[in-house]
């Protein structure tokens, strides 16, 4: 095509398609525009990468959480003993129960139950563990909007502050067979006193 | 006869394979026939699993809705099953070998390796892909597309995709076979061409995807039939290494594409080799981590380990996303440039050739990849935001803008070149094609926001009833859910249209079209796209001492554009972290 006058230092390729089988040297610099960008666009993903340690240190949500395998028999056993501990009442069939303020609470997902029925206090640090006795669940607080992976084998134990009162659903959000959409469960936030919070659905008398 | 006894016998096989080329007239390509056949009966295999993908979206989408809910709770899962299998696995990966053999063969004007390898490649693929559809339609296989153990299907379901994945592979090895031909042959001088460094580097992702599919199949297999035990959490890292990787494929595939259709449609110009091809290399290096995004929220990994994989280490993949970003809307507007398009900012974007069905198509899959898939992927596939997000409906909301929005708008507007070079059949229903990337990609665009939108307000994705009828307790959604998504599904079916005119379009053309000669090439002729027709050329030589340099480089048009993106991707990017700080604390 044309010849480069004005070009001495280096050879430069014609301008070209992405078709063209580039001939000779064409680790060229790129022109100030494109550098530009390239800083830009390199800054922005540190920044991206930064806040996810930043957010670690300060942030209030995190998903670290203490995490163990564990058989799927025993995980079952300690659920039924932390409800025979601590069950205040029942629901639909199901235990309610009210763990003191502060301890280890745990909740099942199985085909396709959340089990128990959780009753916690605003304002107090549980230790929330997860597991499934059969295959994997998704753990869905409604209307928090707060969503855990629920895998057979393996205690997810996350400490919680329950911020506000109030009655919640545990949605189902990963699928588990035809039964999945039933999964639901429930988890009732007392006030800070413990009494029931200002308008509860007429469910929520527990005894 | 004589000349030829001092040949050696791979100047023979050059020499005979030279008798099965054609000239295309209009790229001045040389078109190994073998290699033609082959691109063929992929596409029409692909397009096979797009209707088997689509019917069953429309089916989805009518059963999602709640005022229709057309399904039962067995057939919702079965056909939601066929959907995510057909489309991210068929249809996607039958179009990609379609590609290889494109970018190997034709485009270095070099014969195929090993043309009936190929065949048997496509055999097995095939094959592979029926007993999958097989046990999935006769509710043998009633497990999502990712199957998580214990799910179980039925053996040969996991047979089928063994298979398809091994033919996928050899398709891979091939495709680096024919690089070592034509580079032997030297049937280019310099350089690979960027587009087929592209597809090089979509090969080598699809080869270690697929390896990684093996490790997650073939004891899967076994597992069906009794012979080893499975770990669920380790199922599901490896699932996602194969799950998210060959979504990486089609990223890379599909930036290639970008670059192709720049080319044949505007003339659209690398500005630097160097930069483009870094970032291609750092998809290969970075993407595959991306399995992470799947296990943020999962009991099996520590934080350090998801904030180093999600974010493929310090967003590295990140940072080749948003050079190409820039590389390609700019190679466009300096093509434009170059064809005399030199007004203003965005004169180049005026005078485009909007009605050229491939033009469209590109920007189209450029912008709604970028602005709707790009920055909500990024951001939810952060650690802390995806707590968040985790299997509602936000996660399809992301993925449809970037593999149905990006990557099969990109196919789409690919075949509108291919049915004329190709298929050397002219594109019927001429209007239609012109209108229906519009058609698809704003249907699409309404689909993924509202989608997550409703994500957004928590509702689940793979989810028969968010009714929860015959639950223990009731649940009623926010009431803003039933509007977003009604809304959600009109666009849904708005795109299905789109989807549907292209299937007719493309299907009318190959097996009933009139053919596309020499003499159909004339100004204003109709089903034959702008780019064939009046191939692009510049006006000026096409040299960087002709264009005008402003303070913003060769492109000031796309310096503005990429800093409107960046601008949109912080807005969302601090947004969602204020979300986040509105839940219970966490830790």
């Amino acid at each position: 095509m044309s010849t480069h006058e004005h070009e001495p230092e280096h050879e430069r390729e014609p301008m070209h398609t992405g078709m063209v089988a580039p001939k000779g040297r064409w680790w060229v610099p790129a022109h100030r525009s494109e550098k530009v960008w390239f800083a830009i666009a390199f800054a922005w993903c540190m920044v991206l990468f930064a806040m996810m340690p930043l957010w670690h240190w300060k942030g209030g949500q995190n998903a670290s959480g203490i995490r163990s395998r564990v058989d799927p028999a025993a995980y079952r056993e300690r659920v039924e003993q932390f409800v025979a501990d601590y069950k205040v009442g029942e629901m639909n069939g199901l235990p309610v129960v009210e763990p003191p303020p502060g301890s280890d609470v745990y909740l099942l997902g199985r085909m396709w139950t959340w089990y128990p029925v959780l009753k916690l206090r605003k304002g107090v640090e549980y230790t929330l563990h997860l597991s499934s006795t059969d295959v994997n669940h998704g753990f869905s607080l409604y209307p928090v909007n707060i969503n855990f992976q629920v895998v057979p084998g393996y205690d997810y134990g996350l400490k919680i502050v329950p911020t506000e009162a109030g009655d919640f659903g545990i949605i189902c959000n990963e699928f588990c067979g035809i039964g999945h959409h039933m999964m639901l469960g429930k988890v009732i936030v007392t006030n800070e006193d413990g009494s029931m919070p200002g308008k509860p659905a007429a469910a929520v008398e527990v005894p | 006869m004589s000349t030829h006894a001092l040949e050696t016998p791979q100047e023979r096989t050059a020499r005979l394979a030279q008798r099965l080329f054609r000239r295309c007239d209009v790229t001045g390509l040389a078109l190994h026939q073998p290699a033609e056949r082959l691109i063929r009966a992929n596409a029409v295999a692909a397009t096979v699993a797009l209707l088997i993908g689509g019917i069953s979206a429309i089916l989805i989408l009518l059963t999602r809705w709640q005022a229709v809910h057309l399904l039962d709770p067995m057939m919702f899962y079965r056909v939601l099953t066929a959907h995510g299998i057909s489309m991210l696995i068929f249809f996607i990966i039958f179009f990609e070998m379609a590609v290889l053999y494109f970018a190997a063969g034709p485009l270095l004007n070099s014969r195929i390796a090993a043309p009936k390898l190929g065949w048997f490649n496509f055999g097995l693929m095939t094959v592979g892909a029926i007993l999958v559809e097989w046990m999935i339609w006769t509710g043998k296989a009633d497990v999502l597309m990712t199957s998580y153990i214990p799910l179980r299907a039925h053996p040969l379901y996991y047979l089928g995709i063994i298979l398809f994945a091994v033919g996928a592979l050899l398709v891979c090895f091939q495709f680096f076979a024919t690089l070592i031909v034509a580079k032997r042959e030297k049937t280019y001088d310099g350089s690979l061409p960027l587009i087929t460094f592209g597809a090089v580097a979509a090969a080598i992702i699809a080869v270690i995807t697929l390896l990684h599919g093996a490790a997650t199949y073939i004891p899967t297999f076994l597992w069906s039939i009794g012979l080893m035990n499975v770990d669920p959490q380790v199922y599901r890292m490896l699932w996602w290494a194969l799950g998210h990787s060959s979504q990486q494929i089609n990223v890379a595939a599909m930036v290639a594409i970008w670059y192709l259709l720049g080319a044949f449609t505007v003339g659209a110009v690398v500005l630097n080799e160097k930069i483009s091809r870094t970032a291609f290399v750092l998809y290969i290096l970075f993407i595959s981590m991306a399995s992470a995004h799947h296990l943020l929220v999962d009991p099996g990994f520590s934080s350090s380990w998801k904030v180093v994989n999600t974010s493929y280490f310090m967003y590295m993949a990140v940072l080749a996303s948003m050079l190409h970003g820039f590389t390609v809307p700019a190679g466009i507007e300096v093509g434009q440039r170059l064809r005399g398009a030199t007004q203003g900012l965005f004169g180049w974007v005026k005078r485009a050739p909007w009605g050229d069905p491939g033009f469209s198509s590109l920007v189209l899959s450029v912008v709604v990849f970028g602005f709707v898939g790009g920055i909500t992927g990024v951001t939810i596939g952060t650690e802390q935001i995806n707590m968040v997000v985790h299997n509602t409906l936000r996660v399809p909301g992301h993925f449809h803008a970037t593999v149905v929005s990006g990557t099969a708008m990109a196919f789409m507007g690919l075949t509108y070149y291919v049915i004329p070079l190709i298929f050397r059949k002219k594109v019927a229903f001429w209007r239609l094609a012109q209108i229906q990337p519009y058609l698809f990609a704003g249907g699409m665009f309404v689909f993924s926001i509202f989608m997550s939108f409703s994500g957004g307000f928590g509702v689940p994705r793979r989810h028969w009833d968010i009714n929860f009828t015959g639950a223990s307790f009731q649940q009623a959604f926010h009431p803003a859910v039933d509007a977003t998504m009604a809304i959600m599904a009109l666009g849904g079916l708005v795109a299905a249209l789109g989807g549907g005119l292209y299937i007719l379009i493309t299907v009318w053309s190959v097996f009933f079209g009139r053919p596309f000669t020499a003499a159909d090439r004339v100004d204003g002729a109709k089903g034959i796209p702008q780019g064939i027709l009046k191939p692009p050329r510049a006006v000026t030589v096409a040299d960087e001492a002709n264009l005008p340099i402003g303070r913003f480089g060769h492109a000031p048009g796309t310096m503005a554009l990429v800093f409107i993106f960046l601008a949109s991707f912080a807005l969302y990017y601090f947004a969602n972290w204020k979300l986040l700080s509105f839940v219970w604390k966490i830790g």
